[in-house]
Formats: structure tokens, C-alpha cells, sequence
């Protein structure tokens, strides 16, 4: 058996065609339902969400036509489709699902939603009874890999942009948010990104100053904020403690008697100026007061530029990770695999064994207590040489990973029947 | 035994000292919680070997305890501050100092009794239990203030992440270095004044050229100087932290001139 996957994601297929084969959450049941009965797909889960589409199947080592379902599932043209899709199989298809688990596959490396995603993926195929054994554990195997990705590595943790770069540094000087003041000097795309982040934070209120005033008053509506007259920026400046400043002046209009006018008022509670104007707004003096802290557009970027650093070697940590989990799992598996062979190869010989001893029994006519034994001992000895080779063999494979193929030499050679079953003679 | 149940508390603290190196070099967590939880082992410990001494001597005044109740005090601040901040950054400063502390107890030699005479137990219980808490929350408010200043600086320069990034945020740190303060103020006042009620009624008079009584209200002034500008011009940063620096000093000398006082001579018994 084998493991086989099929899917789009955001990397290799636009939105149209993703859009085209997302399956709604109301009809999951359904299309799981019709995804195993599919000739060759034994157990299988189909993940659906706005980034990507995949089906997993357990499939016979021989594989299942999942393109074929694509086809039939969504009455679409394979030329539409195919040169979107990648397909993989065995360690492929486990690590991509690994990969994907752990938010290394995704749109924003490190984003939390996905696990939960795959998690529902899976609970809605385990309730139609599409996911048993060897894809159970598979999956279980996949949300431990996650979670030790996300707990031995930096994935995830870091911010991404300048305006959650700048939500961090804010953090990182006042703590929590709650009741901070935010001061917005100029009404532009990117102070209002930042705001909304701060805001998402918790910090309260928002103040906007604009040199057109309907601006500010606009952009005040849209955060229940309230617009200040630009004349009056400075006497209300000492009300904020997060300055966001962005006006297109080519002097700066924050200097350094200003702020230390607003330290005064504020009996020297911290400020910070997040200055994402060019040129810049704030006097770089500013800096060098106790209790204000100036951080420029450079500045920001410098930290999105260390953090996304840190995310790159970090990621690769992770992939790190991830490979060995691979290895992990198919050793495991390969094992699940050779138990049940071995097994029913001793309960087949031990049929022959003692079907033999019984036909020869008669003839023999009666026994002393020794001499039974004797015959017990002698054939249980041959059994077991012969028996011993294959089964070393056997175990040996599994660390060789080629278990696969010795399992189906081994139950051809000793006629054990099919690969999947648990006793001698399993279902063929 | 009091002095068995130091050494043990003394070898727990010296595995809590763990706790710095792994903050100045970001290793595992693991050793991290390792050295928490000795420091608190080592608390315990304390605790009883100080409730031994003082059942055993039926008395606190017993001086060879004084730096062993002392460290004891900075980790119940410590504890307190972590209770409510959930923040154990403190421990750069205070695990050395509670160490060193622990150790000057544990390894010195027989144990100093007061010689004046005519103590009042309680009052000298009183005097002493009372400014050894101001002590202790100085001390937790210094380390506090050292704490902001390295990340203050770091802020400044744009050096964030890193081994700073375990810190509490900047008015965190600002706000339990002020606790600190306003905590230790109320206690360093009464236990001054139990000082002065104690003096008052042994030797009729207060000495206020003695040394460490001199000292001690200078820092006292020092004190009340640091909650004055914090309150009315929010000093914080730098310049409380040189207040508090310089509170403590006087602390720390106030704390030597034992060796030179007339009344608070020790001598060995």
C-alpha cells in the first residue's frame, strides 16, 4: 500500500481554478463518500480551503487514477486543470502533507489557520468513515509533526510586515495596548494599515491630524476617532502615546523641543514615533530624549529584514524536522506492514506442521510420552529453521526501507495471499 | 540544624544563579525552569532554617541571621513581583544578590549578638523585620531600574529581538521597579521610627551623629526624593534610575556601618 496525493494550492494554480474545485464544507460528506469508492482509493481525505485543494488517498501500490476523479467528480476538461496540479506519492505525498500541516506550504510561511483546517479535513473524513487504520495514523503522526515545528522552531512567531513590526515595538515599550492613544499626523494608505493593526492590538482611541481637514475627519470616521485641526497638532500631541507620522513636509515636523515640551506634559510617560514619512517627519534629536522612542521607515524594515531572516533559517529548521519525521513514519509503517507477514507466515507453517504430524500419527501406532516429544521437538526445529531466514529478512527490510517488496516475494513465495491481510490466506 | 537548612537553601540559590547565565545566552528553556525551581527550593529551605534559628534563640536579633532574612525578604519581593507580573526577569539581579547574601549567613563565623542593652525585643523586631522589607523592595526596584535602562538602550539603538526579547515590556519593568518603591517606602519609614521610639526610650535621646543612623535617613531622604519626582514629574529611565542607584548605595553603606556604629555595634558573644 501507498500513500498518493493530488492537489492545486496558491503556488501553482490561480484563483479561478482553485475557485473551481473548492468543495464547500456542506458538501464534503458527499464528495468524501464518492472519493472512496473511486477503484483503488482505500481510505482518503480531501482538504478544501481558499489556498489550496488536496485529495489524499491510501491507494494499492500500484496507485489509484486520482485525476480521473478530478474529472469526474468536477465535470472538468483535463486540459484545464492538469498543468495546475502536482501529484505525489509514498515519502513525497507524507512529507507534502507534513509540510502543509506545519504552515510550510502556505501563502504566509507560519500561519496558524491551516493546522486547524487540516484538522476538520480530518474529522469530517473520519465521521463518514473515510479515514481508518494507516491514514489515521498518518494524520495523527502529521498534527505531531506540527506541533513540534511550531514549538521547536521560530515559525510563526515572528511579524511579517511594518505595520506588525510596529504593533510589536509598541508591545515592546507600553506592554498590553489597552487604553494606549493613538496619534495619526496624515491620512495615508500606510498609516491607516498601521492604525488598524494597533487598533487590532487593543490601543483605544485614535486621534487623526491632516493638513485637509475633510481628509482627517474621513479617515476619524472610519476608527470612531476623532480629527484634529493641524494648527492644533502640537497642543494635542501630548494625549498620544503611539504617533504614527506621514505627511509628505519636507522639514521634519516633530523636533526636539517639541518633544521634550510633550514629556513635560505627559510627566515623562513614554512616547513612540513611528515615522513612515520620506523624508522624515521626526527629527532624529528626538531619539535621544529619555522616554521617546523614534523609529523611522529604515528602521522597521531593518527589523522586518532580521525577522525575515530569522524565519528563513528558521524554516529550514523545520524542514529539517520534517525529514526525519518522514523517515520516521515509513519505517513505522513498513513495520505495520511486515508484522502481520510474519505472523501469518508461522501460522502457515504451523498448519502444514501439524496437518502432517496428524496424517503420519496413525501409522504409528501408539506412542511413549518421549517419543511424542521427540517428533514435537523435531518438527517444531525444522519449522523453525526454515521459518528463521525470512523473517530476519523481513526485519531487516524494514530499516532498509524496501519492506514492500520483500513482504510481497516472502507471501508468494510461502502463497500468504494479499498484502493487506492479518491472518494466513488474508483476502486476495 | 538553622545553619544545615542555610547551606541547603545556599545550594539551591547557587543552581538558581543558572538563571543569569541562561538570560545573558538564551539556552533552553529547560534550564531555565531548572533554576526557577531550585530558587524557590532554596526559599523554602531558607524559611526553615530562619524559623528554626528564631524558635531555637526566641529572638530575630540574633545578627548572624541579618543577611539571611534579608536575602529571604528580596525573594519574597521577588515572588510577590512575579505573582503579579508573571515575570521572572528580575532574577538577573536579584539571584546574585540573594546568593551573596546566603553566603556571607551561611559560611560566617559565630553567630553576633546585640550587645546594648536593655532591648525592648519587640520593638527591636519591629525595627528590624520593618526596614529589612524596605530593604528588600530597594533592591528588587534597583534591579528593576537596571532592567530598564538596558532596554531603554536597546530600544534606542534599534537592537530589538535577540536575548532582549525575553524582557517585559519597557513600562512593565518601569512600573514594578515603582511598586517596588512605593511597597518599601511605608515599611523603611515605620522601621525608622521604630528605630527612633526604641533609642528614644533605651537611651532617653537618638544619636543623629551616629553613623548608620545619619546614613540611614540620608537614604531615607533619597527615598522620599525618588517617589517625589517620580509622582510629580514622572521621573523614570536614567535619572531614577541614578536615584535609586544612589538610594541603594546609602543602603549598602548604611548596612556596613554595623562595623562602625555605637549603637549598633555586634560584638561576638
Amino acid at each position: 500500500m501507498t500513500f498518493q496525493l493530488l492537489g492545486v494550492n496558491h503556488k501553482t494554480a490561480p484563483v479561478e481554478v482553485r475557485e473551481r474545485l473548492a468543495i464547500p464544507e456542506s458538501r464534503l460528506p458527499e464528495a468524501l463518500r464518492r472519493f472512496i469508492q473511486h477503484p483503488g482509493v482505500e481510505e482518503g481525505l480531501i482538504l478544501s480551503t481558499c489556498n489550496r485543494v488536496e485529495l489524499l488517498a491510501r491507494t494499492p501500490n500500484e496507485g489509484a487514477d486520482l485525476r480521473e476523479f478530478l474529472r469526474d467528480y468536477y465535470r472538468v476538461d483535463g486540459s484545464l486543470v492538469d498543468p495546475h496540479l502536482y501529484e505525489y506519492r509514498e515519502k513525497d505525498a507524507i512529507r507534502h502533507l507534513f509540510r502543509v500541516t506545519s504552515s510550510l506550504d502556505s501563502m504566509v510561511v507560519g500561519e496558524a489557520q491551516i493546522l486547524g483546517q487540516v484538522k476538520e479535513a480530518y474529522a469530517t473524513a473520519r465521521a463518514v468513515g473515510a479515514v481508518n487504520s494507516q491514514m489515521d495514523q498518518l494524520l495523527t503522526r502529521a498534527f505531531a509533526v506540527a506541533k513540534r515545528v511550531r514549538t521547536e522552531t521560530a515559525v510563526g512567531s515572528s511579524a511579517v510586515s511594518v505595520a506588525s513590526v510596529a504593533v510589536e515595538l509598541a508591545k515592546k515599550i507600553f506592554g498590553a495596548l489597552h487604553g494606549k492613544q493613538v496619534y495619526l499626523v496624515g491620512a495615508g494608505k500606510m498609516t491607516e494599515l498601521a492604525a488598524r493593526h494597533l487598533l487590532a492590538h487593543g490601543a483605544s482611541s485614535i486621534f487623526v491630524a491632516n493638513r485637509t481637514y475633510d481628509r482627517a475627519v474621513r479617515l476619524a470616521q472610519k476608527f470612531q476617532g476623532q480629527a484634529v485641526e493641524f494648527s492644533r497638532l502640537y497642543e494635542t500631541c501630548d494625549r498620544a502615546d503611539i504617533i504614527i507620522t506621514s505627511t509628505g513636509s519636507p522639514h521634519a515636523i516633530f523636533r526636539r523641543e517639541h518633544g521634550e515640551l510633550f514629556l513635560s506634559r505627559r510627566k515623562n510617560r513614554p512616547m513612540f514615533f513611528i515615522d513612515i514619512a520620506v523624508p522624515r517627519d521626526v527629527d532624529p534629536e528626538m531619539n535621544k530624549l529619555d522616554g521617546i522612542f523614534v523609529y523611522d521607515m529604515d528602521d522597521l524594515q531593518q527589523a522586518v529584514a532580521s525577522h525575515v531572516a530569522d524565519r528563513k533559517t528558521e524554516a529550514e529548521k523545520a524542514e529539517g524536522i520534517i525529514d526525519s519525521e518522514v523517515e520516521r513514519f515509513q519505517i513505522r509503517l513498513q513495520t505495520l506492514d511486515v508484522v502481520p507477514t510474519i505472523v501469518s507466515l508461522q501460522d502457515h507453517l504451523e498448519t502444514i506442521r501439524q496437518a502432517e504430524i496428524d496424517r503420519v500419527r496413525g501409522r504409528l501406532g501408539p506412542l511413549s510420552p518421549e517419543q511424542q516429544l521427540a517428533i514435537e521437538t523435531l518438527t517444531r526445529g525444522i519449522v523453525n529453521k526454515i521459518m528463521h531466514t525470512p523473517i530476519s529478512t523481513l526485519k531487516t527490510a524494514v530499516r532498509e526501507s524496501e519492506a514492500t517488496t520483500v513482504v510481497e516475494i516472502v507471501r508468494r513465495l510461502f502463497n500468504l495471499g494479499g498484502t493487506k491481510g492479518t491472518g494466513p490466506g488474508g483476502d486476495t | 540544624m538553622s545553619l544545615l537548612w542555610l547551606r541547603v537553601a545556599l545550594g539551591c540559590y547557587a543552581v538558581g544563579l543558572l538563571y543569569v547565565l541562561v538570560a545573558l545566552s538564551r539556552t533552553t528553556e529547560l534550564l531555565n525552569r531548572v533554576a526557577l525551581h531550585a530558587a524557590y527550593l532554596g526559599m523554602v529551605f531558607h524559611f526553615v532554617s530562619l524559623a528554626e534559628a528564631f524558635l531555637v534563640s526566641g529572638q530575630m536579633a540574633s545578627v548572624h541571621n541579618a543577611e539571611s532574612v534579608l536575602g529571604f525578604l528580596i525573594m519574597v519581593v521577588f515572588l510577590l513581583v512575579y505573582l503579579v507580573y508573571q515575570t521572572t526577569s528580575l532574577g538577573i539581579v536579584v539571584f546574585p544578590l540573594v546568593f551573596l547574601l546566603t553566603f556571607v549567613a551561611a559560611t560566617g563565623e559565630a553567630p553576633f549578638l546585640l550587645t546594648s542593652a536593655g532591648m525592648r525585643t519587640g520593638w527591636l523586631f519591629a525595627h528590624i523585620a520593618l526596614i529589612f522589607t524596605g530593604y528588600a523592595a530597594l533592591v528588587l526596584s534597583f534591579g528593576a531600574s537596571l532592567l530598564y535602562l538596558v532596554e531603554e538602550r536597546a530600544l534606542k539603538s534599534k537592537q530589538t529581538g535577540g536575548r532582549l526579547s525575553r524582557l517585559p515590556a519597557l513600562e512593565v519593568i518601569d512600573e514594578i521597579g515603582f511598586r517596588s518603591l512605593l511597597l518599601g517606602f511605608p515599611f523603611m519609614t515605620l522601621g525608622l521610627l521604630a528605630g527612633t521610639v526604641m533609642a528614644q526610650s533605651t537611651f532617653g535621646r537618638v544619636d543623629l551623629l551616629d553613623p548608620k543612623i545619619l546614613l540611614s535617613i540620608l537614604m531615607w531622604a533619597v527615598y522620599l526624593i525618588l517617589l517625589y519626582t517620580r509622582w510629580s514629574v514622572g521621573w523614570r529611565g536614567r535619572r531614577a534610575a541614578y536615584l535609586v542607584a544612589s538610594a541603594f548605595g546609602f543602603a549598602l553603606i548604611a548596612w556596613a556601618a554595623n562595623y562602625f556604629s555605637a549603637i549598633h555595634r555586634f560584638a561576638r558573644s
